[in-house]
């Protein structure tokens, strides 16, 4: 007979399912199966359990090749390199758990560290729009139970929030919308014929890049004013009828994901879906969300907000914690040579960041702090393979709406894994010591 | 455990009668005691200075989910004023929404040891607890949010006192809540549809209840489970030009109800922020704008069972949130500036807006003057708090500015004639002028630290020095006998105390922040009898309704309350 | 007026943060003195002295102080931030923060700069002989209180997000100017001579944008209005008034309401 641990919190993406099962073995030791997970989720799962997975440290060593080292040689180096350098950059915090960021934001603290998470490549655009003209928003049930109109713009859930529909936006069956999908009128704006467009009552193919013309156009359509004959390859006729659907539902949703957070623009897209939510207010009830990727992006940006009070880009060398992306932001950091030193944790630059900053960080001391072997962990100088977080140990995690969800652990790690936080109380100790030497 | 011995000081403890006596005050084993009890303590010379209980703060805004969007969303409200990390304090920033760290050493620079977090949505009650946690020196409660919450709109429809009783029970358990919070009762569900509730007798669509059954409902609740702290309300209309009288309406729902507690409470109701709840008049314009602070404040005095807390405006550039969100949209279209909304399933919502209180204008002055009304017209100060309903009407920081103004006519008159454009006419509209009153120390101790513990059932613990209550004692660079002459004394001294004792640990010296104290969060564990229909409707809804499992909704004690202090309640009888 | 000369005597290895190099706070200071003054490297506390050789010394106020940096300073950041009076030169290339929050006094730089020049500026001449960067007397990250007063003039071509939440003021761009231009504008006045991309405009609420060139792609919430003759900057020409951001919020002034212009010269 399996052993069924039910609840279980998928670390995978923002959209933070809480409703997996996982079977495991007599033993408790081995994950046999994941129910109700999409096949990402349930892969995140499954990987752990690899054979050939990673459980020591190891130092990249001169001709190349790896040599493994003891987790204190480890928190040694990496204390050394932080303490060291003129102006760390401490990056990544966004697939941890919300108690390692705070161990993360103290050893940042001592070393008067650069810090950033993935919202720098990802919504931190969202981010600055917010800062700029705020966010009417709500949960993902009141949108569950309420939402009559949904309309995805620049995102693509069928693929990368795969469960987001069945559990939050189109499918459930509501307090106010019985009827599940049939409550709901969908629109998808994208220039690609993707998946989720395939399934939308309406697809707005707009041209590329031109999203901040068209929903600047939605909002003059929805104050009844005189448009151009065609706006971003629509034609006004479109807008007038996606503005006048968007008013005359009970309760309009809007989500948005990398298609209008990372094109030209950037957070001024966001801004103006933000003001076209607003503007929706005045006549119906909106919010607006957005998709974040990463399952505990947003608890990073929660945890510097309480902390520091900026939600990613800090500055903390000066001692007291300053922002602005543009200047204060990973990839600027790196590509300036304003850094001498990289730390990253929980998320995977290089393969994310332009190929520029990637050639930074392998000219730099470099720590990776991750479970997996990534084109990060490849570049660095040493890699520390530690527990996944969600499987192995617990720990808060904010979900795209901010709503705070704590993991669970299914099983034990490798024996004597430490976990990031493990990991990084011991870096925490040693910067101490090596503080109080000097 | 050292002991301490505050020698020399003017002691204010209106539970103890002392008013500006010299009495030597002793601290023995974390609690208050007799000062021959002590043997061996250490001395702390108050020779000059002003020795009262720490503060207690009824009502703040200092953790939590709209707190933290305050925070991150208003990056302005950080420029050029951080603080770097000193000896034990970590690096500090923000002034009208401070990070956890500035909040905390900001609250013992005024000497309090206790604040009561306003608002706390239950399905964030996780996020508000990490940000407790993280708040050092201080003890914290939270109260959840229930006046717009589905299980109580559902059961109060029908007066089902029993069943909101027991819900209230489960939630507490759940989210390590305190007591009862109701924000605009009806309002904030209505606003799930862009609408409001504008009046007691406003009907909330769907639901078919109103703000008066809510209120009365959630009294009553309350009372039934014998809660520490009493029903504590931000009605209806707030901000709106002529509410006094929605306020009195609300207020009027507490006849009838008497306390049934053992905590020494000895009201039903907390308003709170009442400055926002005494308008006249139908319009902000210096035409038609009025204050109705006495009015209202003269119904308080004619009753035993409500207390409040004052809210005063402080002219600063701010950040306004609240559970209130159909208010805050309404605000952000009178200042055009950036709106955060966040409505949450089944449960309440909120918004944050920023907002500048500025002195240059009518409305902003009439503001001011009525916030320092509601505390001038108490009769009784043990029932009137005062708050900055810290940050919506002033940030934290302001609270010894607050004191100035209330202790002295003077400070007010210089406000009137110098700094507000309009005094003249804010004299004529408001009651400000005709006020002479000034708070004493000994009335302050009261508004401060007697008073809001007592309303929160905490009596037993704060606000006194009395023999074996909690050692938390501050001792201000005031001296009553000699800085009278001078109101910016009052301002200096209660924002940088001299010591701070918390919990028999010394936490301020000589107005450096010297230890990061044993922080408690405090919660209440009420016992109801086994309800299945409650059980079954709190399944039923997280199956159908709730986007987290009933299994991931508990706020777990471990983690997130590493060292939390349960107030256990009994109402199986 | 007294002079202070600043020559750079080596090139940062990561990036010299240098608010200090203001006319106010050399007021008062001798060479020995302003050679002293506090710099950052990272978290390493540098002095002026470190980086630049002093010559002369500050007047009396910053109003009577003149400072020059002879050289390239492309890697020193926040130069004559907060100054309200006196006069800053730069002779070379500088980094970011050129001019931030300043109030008053002239700042030319005879070279190229980066981002944020003139963030929230107040008063005072920033002028540019050269190119500048993004966020060009933009606002804060957060802030609605943009560019609020004075003067900035750029010969060359500048960045994205010139005037975003502009309140007042002037900004001149002798040459192109990149996307966002004036967005969430509330006051003040933008002058591109050159060509602009597209977002000119964007979320206007108030104010007035001049583009001498052309606007690849406008914004759908402008109209036509009229044409008009109008001297703009010492040049002489017709230009077509726009007016917009339709689909943006306007105050109304005496019953009739206020918006954004865009003036584009034919």
């Amino acid at each position: 007979m399996a052993k069924i641990v039910t609840d279980v919190v998928c670390p995978f993406c923002g959209t933070l399912c809480d409703d997996l099962e996982v079977a495991l073995s007599d033993d408790g030791e081995e994950i046999l199966e994941v129910y109700n997970a999409c096949a990402i989720g349930a892969a995140k799962f499954l990987h752990s359990q690899a054979k050939d997975r990673l459980t020591r440290p190891r130092m990249k060593q001169e001709d190349g090749s790896w040599k493994e080292v003891t987790y204190d040689e480890a928190a040694d180096y990496t204390a050394n390199l932080l303490v060291d350098a003129k102006k760390p950059l401490m990056y990544g915090w966004s697939s941890t758990n919300c108690t390692a960021q705070s161990t993360g934001s103290e050893i940042g603290e001592e070393v008067g560290a650069c810090m950033d998470n993935t919202a720098t490549v990802c919504h931190g655009s969202t981010l600055i729009a917010v800062q700029d003209v705020g966010v009417p928003s709500a949960t993902l049930g009141e949108i569950a139970n309420r939402a009559d109109r949904v309309v995805f713009w620049g995102c693509n859930p069928a693929h990368a929030h795969p469960r987001h529909m069945s559990r939050y936006s189109i499918y459930p069956r509501g307090f106010f919308t019985g009827k599940g999908s049939k409550s709901r009128k969908m629109i998808v704006v994208d220039p690609r014929n993707t998946d989720t467009a395939k399934m939308a009552d309406v697809h707005v193919q707009l041209e590329q890049g031109r999203d901040y013309e068209l929903l600047s156009a939605i909002r003059v359509a929805i104050r009844g004013e005189k448009l151009p004959d065609v706006v971003a390859g629509i034609p006004k006729e479109q807008i007038y009828e996606i503005a006048d659907t968007l008013k005359s539902g009970r309760f309009t949703a809007i989500f948005f994901g990398m298609g209008v957070t990372h094109s030209l623009g950037k957070n001024h897209n966001i801004d103006i879906a933000i003001m076209v939510t607003r503007d929706l207010n005045d006549y119906t009830k909106a919010a607006i969300v957005a998709m974040r990727g990463h399952y505990n992006v947003t608890g990073s940006g929660q945890v510097w907000g309480w902390e520091f009070g900026f939600p990613f880009c800090l500055d903390l060398t000066r001692g007291f914690a300053r922002y602005n992306p543009g200047d204060s932001s990973s990839n600027d950091l790196l590509i300036r040579d304003e850094v001498d030193a990289v730390f990253v944790l929980g998320s995977d630059p290089g393969a994310h960041f332009p190929v520029g900053s990637v050639k930074k960080i392998a000219k730099l001391p470099s720590v990776c702090i991750d479970p997996h072997i990534t084109p990060t962990s490849a570049v660095s100088k040493l890699h520390v393979p530690v527990a996944f977080v969600g499987v192995e140990v617990g720990g808060c995690a904010y979900r795209m709406d901010n709503v705070p969800i704590e993991t669970r652990k299914v099983v034990e790690p490798p024996e004597g894994m430490l976990t990031d936080d493990e990991f990084l109380q011991l870096v925490l100790t040693r910067v101490r010591e090596l503080k109080g030497a000097a | 455990m050292t002991d301490y011995l505050i020698k020399n000081g003017f002691v204010y403890d209106p539970i103890l009668g002392i008013n500006g006596d010299k009495v030597d005050v002793a601290i023995k084993d974390g609690k208050m005691a007799d000062a021959g009890d002590v043997t061996n303590p250490t001395i702390i010379d108050a020779t000059g200075m002003t020795v009262m209980a720490a503060g207690v703060d009824v009502h703040a805004h200092v953790a939590g989910p709209k707190v933290n969007t305050g925070r991150n969303f208003r990056p302005e409200d950080k420029l050029f004023n951080g603080t770097a990390g000193s000896g034990i304090k970590r690096m500090e920033g923000g002034f009208s929404v401070p990070t956890v760290f500035r909040t905390a050493y900001l609250y013992a620079r005024m000497g309090f040891g206790f604040s009561m977090e306003a608002a706390m949505p239950p399905l964030y009650a996780r996020h508000t607890h990490e940000e407790i946690r993280d708040t050092p020196i201080i003890d914290q409660g939270a109260l959840p949010v229930f006046g717009n919450n589905w299980f109580v709109l559902e059961y109060l429809k029908e007066n089902e006192i029993e069943n909101t009783a027991a819900y209230i029970a489960w939630l507490l358990n759940q989210t390590k809540g305190y007591g009862i919070k109701c924000v605009n009762p009806g309002g904030t569900e209505s606003w799930g549809w862009g609408l409001n509730c504008e009046t007691v007798d406003d009907v909330v669509p769907y639901f078919d209840v109103t703000p008066r059954q809510i209120v009365s409902g959630l009294i009553e609740a309350n009372e039934y489970l014998g809660l520490p702290h009493c029903m504590h309300v931000h009605g209806n209309g707030l901000g709106e030009p002529g509410n006094y009288e929605i306020t009195l309406d609300t207020l009027k729902i507490a006849e009838g109800f008497k306390p049934q507690n053992d905590f020494g409470r000895d009201v039903v109701l907390h308003n709170t922020h009442l400055q926002f709840h005494c308008y006249g008049g139908e319009s902000y314009s210096s035409k038609f704008f009025e204050s109705k602070s006495k009015e209202v404040v003269d119904y308080i005095n004619s009753v035993d069972n409500i207390s409040y807390d004052l809210g005063v405006v402080t002219l600063d550039e701010t950040t306004t949130m609240t559970a209130d969100g159909p208010f805050e949209h309404h605000l952000s279209h009178m200042n055009n500036l950036k709106w955060a909304n966040t409505d949450v399933e089944l449960e309440t919502g909120s918004g944050v807006v920023p907002f500048i209180y500025n002195p240059k204008t009518f409305i902003a002055g009439a503001q001011w003057a009525v916030g320092l009304e509601c505390g001038l017209f108490i009769k009784d100060p043990m029932r009137a708090y005062i708050t900055t309903d810290a940050p919506n009407a002033g940030p934290l920081c302001r609270y010894p500015r607050v004191y100035k103004w209330l202790m002295s006519a003077k400070a007010r008159d210089d406000m009137l004639d110098n700094t507000l454009k309009y005094g003249d006419r804010i004299r004529e509209r408001c009651y400000i002028g005709e006020l002479d009153r000034e708070i004493s120390l000994y009335e302050l101790a009261m508004m401060t630290r007697a008073g809001p513990a007592k309303t929160l059932g905490l009596g037993h613990m704060f606000g006194s020095l009395k023999p074996g209550l909690e050692g938390d004692v501050a001792v201000y660079p005031y001296n009553p006998e000699t800085d009278t002459d001078d109101p910016e004394k009052i301002e200096y001294a209660f924002g940088n105390a001299a010591y701070l004792i918390k919990g028999g640990k010394l936490i301020v010296k000589e107005g450096e922040i010297v230890d990061m104290g044993n922080k408690r969060t405090f919660w209440v564990n009420a016992t109801v009898n086994d309800n299945p229909m409650v059980e079954r409707d709190i399944s039923e809804k997280f199956r159908r309704y709730y986007t987290v499992t009933q299994n991931n909704y508990a706020v777990e004690g471990h983690h997130y309350v590493p060292n939390p202090y349960v107030i256990e309640v009994d109402a199986t009888k | 007026m007294a002079k202070v000369i600043l020559t750079p005597t080596q090139t940062p290895t990561l990036f010299l943060e240098a608010e200090n190099i203001t006319p106010d706070v050399f007021a008062g200071k001798n060479a020995a003195e302003i050679a002293a003054l506090h710099g950052f490297v990272g978290k390493t506390t540098v002095t002026l002295g470190d980086y630049f050789t002093v010559e002369g010394a500050g007047g009396q106020t910053a109003a009577d102080t003149t400072v020059v940096i002879n050289g390239d300073v492309s890697r020193v950041k926040y130069i004559g931030m907060k100054m309200s009076a006196g006069e800053l030169i730069v002779n070379g290339n500088a980094d970011m923060y050129v001019g931030g929050w300043m109030t008053g006094g002239r700042l030319t730089v005879n070279g190229d700069i980066e981002a944020f020049a003139g963030l929230g500026m107040t008063g005072g001449e920033l002028i540019v002989n050269g190119n500048a960067g993004n966020y060009l007397g933009a606002a804060y990250r957060g802030d609605w209180r943009g560019m609020q007063g004075g003067e900035i003039r750029v010969s060359g071509n500048a960045g994205s997000d010139v005037g975003t939440f502009m309140r007042g003021g002037t900004i001149v761009v002798g040459g192109n100017i990149d996307v966002h231009v004036g967005t969430h504008m509330e006051g003040g006045t933008i002058i591109v001579k050159g060509d602009a991309k597209s977002r000119v405009g964007g979320q206007m609420v108030k104010g007035t944008i001049y583009v001498y060139g052309d606007i690849d792609v406008m914004m759908p919430g402008f109209q036509y209005r009229n044409d008009a003759d109008l001297e703009v900057d010492g040049d002489n020409g017709r230009f077509a008034l726009y007016e917009g951001d339709m689909g943006e919020r306007h105050p109304k002034r005496k019953g009739e309401v206020i918006y954004g212009q865009l003036y584009m010269k034919y």
